[in-house]
């Protein structure tokens, strides 16, 4: 009976996506291979304990939700004869698509679809989670604390535009490629963030569901495009913070700053992973292609996960990477970071004028006066650092964060 | 096209939507265009009650308005963006893109 369970379970992750994607393909309809898809899987939490596990349950699910769909389709006919158009809808022989060096999965045409810049950023990650991720709507509206009824319609509408403009269902031409898979990489990259650093007064400060599910896609999406240096780059920098999860919050809930966490429960497995994939970035680097922003990101993290201590951590390499990202992204949020690493290297002081010049633009972000309130901390400045600790809190979102910089301010003397 | 600042369009905007309208036709996209006239000169008819009312001006008084438009033909979404962000370029203004309802 657990072991049915554990089956199941284990083919809506493997399978969901595969379910949906071959559906859509077939009918030419989102909705249509959702509800069937949802059908499909119900059908066999019914069946499959009473009738044992189906030889092969990914051929079992895509032939249940096909006759899902076909019943569906039969009923509607009968009252609204336009369901043909659907099936022409969509995948236009006349448009070129799937360039070299790409495997034409089915599911990546439904990620590039459910990714597509003409939909607004919360509903390409709610489509995602839901179409690709196959977490319910009640479960994605809870991720994102919003009302399920909100949640449900914003995935209706979406499902809509997407039908009535004809969003494609493709992966896009060459020219492109590059600009979509970052589109996608970003929906992921926020998922992961949600439950890396969670939002809201009443959340669990970490949301490992959230962080696994995107580890999950993050995974799918290397398995298709495995040339891609920026997916390996986002694969390889969600596993190195991932691996240091456990050591990120205290027992009693506090956020544990880099310089404390235990490293000996980061988690050993997952680092080795992410060390080899940012090996391989590094060897395409020396042979010349430049690396995107998450491949600089996840090398800055190998250098921290390499490292047995603080002091052990080679800043001038961490600042060295942080120089290129500035040149990639000039944003005031990467320059405060820099200054992070300057600390350490030229000390407090030369990192705290560094911070004050991004003054008038991160003045309403957190982690901008969680630094000043840090550096000032150990230049002596023990009131300036007070009051930029209570603007922190103020701005911080973070329940484990608010208990640090709390517990940091309260320290002060 | 969105209409978004003072002056009246230039000579090299006309010349570059000409040059976009001519390959928008030898590409087969090539539907219908116009340029609408100032809001400034437009009149709102209801005749939803007993009598027609007739109100000088537009029903919406905004900064941003829809100074002319382009009908186009695409087999999809991506094909359409694509052009209006050719046509954008072409007449320096903001262009919205929404299609029609099927039939």
């Amino acid at each position: 009976m657990i072991d049915i369970r554990a089956a199941i379970t284990r083919a809506h992750h493997e399978e969901w996506a595969r379910v949906v994607a071959a559906l859509t393909k077939r009918f030419g309809d989102l909705d249509i291979a959702e509800e069937a898809a949802a059908e499909a899987f119900a059908t066999a939490v019914e069946r499959w304990p009473a009738d044992g596990l189906p030889p092969n349950p990914g051929a079992w699910l895509t032939t249940t939700a096909n006759r899902k769909a076909i019943d569906r389709i039969r009923r509607e006919s009968k009252r609204d004869d336009k369901h043909k158009e659907a099936q022409t809808l969509w995948d236009d022989p006349a448009v070129p698509s799937v360039p070299v060096g790409v495997i034409d999965d089915e599911r990546l045409r439904l990620i590039f679809t459910c990714c597509h810049p003409a939909l607004a950023m919360p509903t390409r990650v709610a489509l995602t989670l839901r179409m690709v991720g196959g977490l319910t709507v009640p479960e994605i509206a809870r991720a994102f604390l919003v009302q399920e009824t909100a949640m449900g319609q914003r995935i209706t509408r979406a499902k809509a535009k997407i039908k009535a403009t004809r969003i494609p269902y493709r992966v896009p031409s060459a020219d492109d490629l590059p600009a979509r898979v970052s589109g996608v990489l970003a929906v992921l990259f926020l998922i992961f963030n949600e439950g890396y650093l969670a939002t809201g007064p009443d959340t669990d400060p970490l949301r490992p569901d959230l962080t696994a599910e995107a580890i999950r896609l993050t995974r799918l999406i290397r398995a298709l495009l495995p040339t891609d240096g920026e997916v390996a780059g986002l694969l390889a920098l969600m596993l190195l913070t991932e691996a240091r999860r456990t050591a990120r919050v205290s027992a009693s809930g506090d956020l544990v700053p880099l310089d404390e966490q235990d490293r000996g429960s980061w988690d050993a497995e997952l680092i080795a992973e992410g060390h080899r994939l940012v090996r391989e970035r590094l060897a395409a680097a020396a042979a010349g292609v430049t690396p995107g922003r998450y491949q600089i990101l996840a090398a800055i993290n190998a250098v921290h996960t390499s490292a047995r201590d603080m002091r052990d951590t080679d800043w001038s390499q961490v600042l060295a990477l942080y120089d290129q990202l500035v040149r990639l992204d000039p944003s005031p949020v990467i320059a405060l970071n820099r200054a992070i690493a300057l600390a350490e290297l030229d000390g407090p002081d030369v990192a705290l004028a560094a911070v004050d010049r991004l003054d008038h633009r991160l003045a309403g972000y957190h982690a901008y006066h969680a630094t000043r309130a840090d550096l000032l901390r150990r230049l002596g400045r023990s009131q300036e650092s007070r009051a930029a600790y209570g603007k922190a809190i103020d701005l911080a979102g973070n329940t484990a964060e608010t208990a640090y910089l709390t517990r940091r301010r309260d320290q002060l003397r | 096209m969105i209409h978004d600042r003072g002056d009246d369009a230039t000579s090299e905007e006309h010349a570059a939507i000409d040059v976009f309208n001519d390959r928008l036709q030898a590409e087969g996209h090539w539907v219908f265009a116009g340029g609408l006239g100032v809001p400034d000169n437009a009149t709102v008819i209801d005749n939803r009650g007993e009598g027609a009312v007739i109100t000088d001006g537009p029903f919406l008084e905004s900064k941003e308005f829809v100074i002319g438009f382009w009908i186009i033909e695409a087999p999809e979404l991506d094909v359409a963006l694509k052009l209006a962000a050719d046509g954008s370029k072409a007449c320096n203004r903001k262009v919205e893109v929404r299609p029609f309802l099927e039939a």
